[in-house]
């Protein structure tokens, strides 16, 4: 069932949410949020359009491959306890940079941490989404 | 030594890249490894015969005082010598032997990690190191008795040869962790003043069992021996090396490590002088009716291995001593010998002895070192098996008591040597020509030269015994007895009682052959009772298990949701029940009526939604109702101000239909399978999980709380984890790496899901 309404809808929709996931991630360490939350509500997002305008179609929108985003995103978590382990101190101990950003503030390895959750929890939805959405053909 | 190991690894991780491009003459190239680890440890041997001990101590978890310490002593080195010089003479003829195989490349990365494990095993002071090392041997056995993959009995006695050698390899362990609690390290040199103290352990029994259990599996001890002889199946380089010269000795070397601080009680040295003693016999007699070459040297290997778990029974120093000379002599002799076999094998296509004859005037060479190993082998001056056996009896006959039982066992079993080394070193060779064999032509030098190498040792240490094993002999005694033993080694003892005895070997093994050539036919009928060979009590325990694991798979595994989920939730409701009413403690219902209306209202809609979750008869309509309850269960939150989990379980929910909905889109039509006994059931497990539900809250709110915890992350939070919301604190800082386990499950789970849509599309495309 194709609506022309929802699918012009979805398509404006879409980076609105993103961008509400993506602030959800940045305020997550001082307000309600955080990489997972954010993570849904962009994977939320690609599901929104994904009713709309179907499974191919996103996927060209989206670019990436749900499973490597899901590589992407462990790796992500990973890397942030390199710098614990580089500073000899116990591990995943997080550690933070003085200087102030502009938008995204201090930064620090809990925050490239974050990062790797939210990358993750899109990719393992939208892989859990798209292996369902595509057996039909 | 360390570097040794390291280099060791690396090496075997090499041969798989080199040997392709190398592989005509990767032979001369793959023995350097041995040769450089000979040489290597041949440096040390002057430090090492003038008494000195080389401790090497590398910190690796130094917390759990599991540490890479190394040990070289006159034990270890005569065993590091052994290997390493069987190694070489092996990696030399596996070059040709093994060219015609598939996927040579990984038999020298197998071979070259087992003598790296090997090496490591018998230098190893940590008991946890040498756990390791020891693992490692019976993984790379497991890997090279297999090398025949596509042959379905390769697979099956490997499979058996790890079961059995990794069950002993847990005893081991076992063994070594209560010994560490009474020494208080893992480390061996540690135990060598103990003796006292761990004999008068309360754990001392556990202890002797369990490490005489390890060792008797991997040495393939009475009733474990059955894996041996089925090992034959590995490629002949591997029969000769790890089944014969080097792995099934790590068992009795255990034995000689420890005999220092376990020994000395009757539990101790009576089980290992019985199970020697049943092992020397019992094998000894079961080659009689053998006709495969490798199967005949596999019993006489079972056979001297139970002779030397034998001999550290007796413990004296003659025994020790004969323990030393029999072990190398076995080495020398016996790897020749699997050697030759492996030429026979290779040029005349079988190894049944009762097809081989006159291959003298084809095989020269192969002839004479046969030849040599043979005599080595029966016991016939002057090679260094005459000066072992000679030193074997004469240590026997010292026992009082059992002595004249025991020689007359251990000249039986010898006799039966004698007879299956006159089947592999002289009749393939001497007897007349056997018609239809195929004529084989004399072996290419590679695969002569490592035998030759170890014949003419064996002759040599005959002739010279005091330069080639003296010095080491007087370390390896204090080793094993802390005690040296200044009895010289000689060939010639004189007309003496033992000669006789081997006189009386020699001829009774040729008039059993001439026996067993006339009346063959007739053992070869007789079979055993299953129920008495230990390998069908090995078979029935391995069905056993298996129908058991169909079984439980049938009841537990049956594929319906509903039946996994019914088992999980009755087993926690139970559980948890049962600790709940032991915990014996009050709840007390909070009389706090200060509910607002719009409480009140999100109530009864929750309810209202979850009886229609239940009765409504479309699906659809049940995950509309279902995500009702999330939603309302998100609001909850934000009532009670934890906007964080409200905005998670709000997104949650969301997403959970759409999944629901697709997954909908393809069940078929709404059917009813429920009975009333079932929905009943389903009513029981379902109104015990709510009342579980509210006991618990109602618990948990009537128990004082500690707030220490919760303080600590409010304090901490934002000083230390430098954010305000504690919960995403907690998440990213405090407790990551239970988030980082977390989404690695994540990960997993969309992998899984993936996994099993996908495997139901290529059933489809069939």
């Amino acid at each position: 069932m194709f609506s022309i309404i929802f699918s012009t809808a979805s398509r404006y929709l879409l980076p609105l949410l993103l961008i509400f996931s993506l602030f959800l991630l940045l305020r997550g360490h001082n307000e309600p949020g955080g990489g997972f939350v954010g993570g849904l509500v962009a994977a939320t997002a690609f599901a929104l359009y994904f009713i709309a305008n179907g499974v191919d179609e996103t996927r060209r929108l989206l670019k990436f491959e749900p499973i490597k985003l899901i590589a992407i995103g462990l790796s992500i978590a990973l890397f942030s306890s390199l710098p614990s382990i580089f500073w000899g101190k116990n591990f995943m101990t997080g550690i933070w940079s003085d200087i102030k950003f502009p938008i995204v503030g201090k930064l620090g390895t809990p925050f490239i941490f974050d990062i790797g959750v939210y990358v993750l929890v899109l990719g393992v939805t939208l892989k859990i989404i798209f292996s369902l959405a595509e057996e039909d053909k | 030594m360390l570097n040794l190991i390291i280099i060791g690894f690396f090496a075997s991780f090499l041969a798989a890249f080199i040997y392709k491009p190398l592989k005509n003459y990767f032979g001369w190239i793959a023995v350097t490894f041995p040769l450089y680890m000979f040489i290597s440890f041949m440096s040390k041997y002057q430090d090492i015969a003038a008494g000195k001990v080389i401790l090497e101590t590398n910190e690796w978890i130094p917390f759990l005082e599991i540490n890479l310490t190394f040990l070289l002593d006159g034990l270890s080195l005569t065993f590091v010598l052994i290997i390493t010089l069987v190694g070489a003479a092996v990696f030399l003829y596996a070059g040709t032997y093994m060219k015609d195989y598939q996927q040579t490349n990984r038999f020298y990365v197998y071979i070259s990690l087992f003598m790296t494990s090997m090496i490591g095993l018998v230098t190893s002071d940590n008991m946890i190191t040498l756990f390791i090392f020891w693992e490692l041997t019976s993984v790379s056995s497991y890997l090279l008795i297999g090398f025949k993959h596509y042959k379905e009995k390769s697979r099956k006695f490997a499979l058996q040869a790890l079961f059995i050698t990794g069950a002993g390899g847990l005893a081991l362990l076992s063994g070594f962790i209560l010994l560490s609690q009474i020494s208080g390290n893992f480390e061996i040199s540690s135990l060598y003043n103990l003796n006292d103290v761990i004999r008068n352990s309360d754990f001392y029994p556990a202890i002797v069992i369990l490490i005489l259990l390890a060792a008797f599996t991997k040495s393939a001890q009475f009733p474990f021996h059955f894996w041996l002889p089925n090992a034959m199946e590995a490629p002949t380089p591997v029969s000769a090396y790890l089944h014969s010269a080097t792995m099934v000795k790590a068992g009795i070397y255990l034995i000689a490590r420890l005999n220092h601080a376990l020994g000395g009680t009757d539990l101790w040295q009576n089980t290992i002088i019985l199970i020697g003693t049943l092992t020397m016999l019992f094998s000894a007699l079961l080659s009689f009716n053998q006709n495969d070459l490798k199967k005949l040297l596999a019993y006489s290997t079972l056979s001297v291995l139970g002779t030397l778990t034998l001999l550290l029974g007796i413990g004296s120093k003659l025994a020790i001593k004969a323990f030393f000379i029999y072990l190398i002599a076995h080495s020398l002799y016996k790897g020749t010998l699997f050697l030759v076999a492996g030429i026979i094998d290779h040029h005349t296509g079988t190894r049944d002895v009762s097809n081989l004859g006159g291959l003298r005037q084809f095989m020269p060479i192969s002839t004479y070192i046969a030849v040599f190993a043979s005599l080595s082998m029966m016991g016939i001056i002057p090679l260094v098996g005459f000066i072992g056996k000679e030193t074997v009896y004469a240590s026997i006959l010292e026992i009082e008591n059992w002595g004249l039982t025991l020689i007359l066992f251990a000249i039986i079993s010898n006799a039966l040597i004698v007879m299956i080394t006159i089947y592999v070193g002289f009749k393939p060779f001497w007897s007349y020509k056997i018609p239809n064999l195929k004529l084989p032509r004399e072996a290419h030098l590679k695969m002569l030269l490592g035998p030759i190498v170890l014949a003419v040792l064996g002759l040599l240490a005959g002739i010279f015994p005091n330069f080639f094993m003296g010095k080491l002999l007087e370390q390896s005694s204090l080793s094993i007895l802390s005690e040296k033993l200044i009895l010289k080694i000689k060939l010639w003892q004189g007309f003496n009682v033992v000669l006789f005895f081997s006189l009386l070997t020699l001829a009774l093994g040729i008039l059993l052959y001439i026996l067993r050539e006339k009346y063959n036919y007739i053992t070869q009928n007789i079979k055993l009772i299953p129920i008495l060979k230990p390998s069908q009590c090995y078979e029935y325990f391995i069905e056993g298990i298996l129908s058991f694991a169909k079984f439980q798979t049938k009841v537990l595994q049956n594929g319906y949701l509903r039946n996994y989920i019914i088992s999980i939730i009755v087993s926690v409701i139970f559980l948890a029940f049962y600790i709940l009413f032991n915990a014996k403690l009050k709840i007390y219902l909070p009389f706090d009526y200060s509910i607002t209306i719009y409480e009140i209202a999100i109530s009864i809609v929750i309810i209202m939604a979850a009886f229609m979750v239940v009765f409504s008869i479309s699906r659809l309509k049940s995950i509309i109702a279902l995500g009702v309850v999330g939603f309302i269960v998100g609001i909850f939150y934000i009532i009670f101000s934890a906007p964080d989990l409200a905005l998670t379980t709000i997104a949650i929910e969301t997403l959970t239909v759409i999944l629901f909905v697709l997954v909908l889109y393809k069940l078929p039509r709404f059917l009813k399978f429920s009975n009333l006994s079932t929905k009943l059931r389903d009513t029981i497990i379902s109104a015990s999980v709510g009342i579980f539900i509210t006991l618990m809250v109602l618990y948990v709110n009537s128990v004082e709380i500690s707030y220490e915890l919760k303080n600590f992350y409010a304090q901490k939070s934002f000083t230390e984890g430098k954010g305000r919301n504690i919960v995403n604190v907690i998440l990213v800082d405090f407790r990551a790496l239970d988030t980082l386990g977390e989404i690695t499950v994540l990960g997993i789970a969309a992998l899984g899901v993936y996994a099993l849509l996908k495997l139901r599309l290529d059933d489809k495309e069939e």
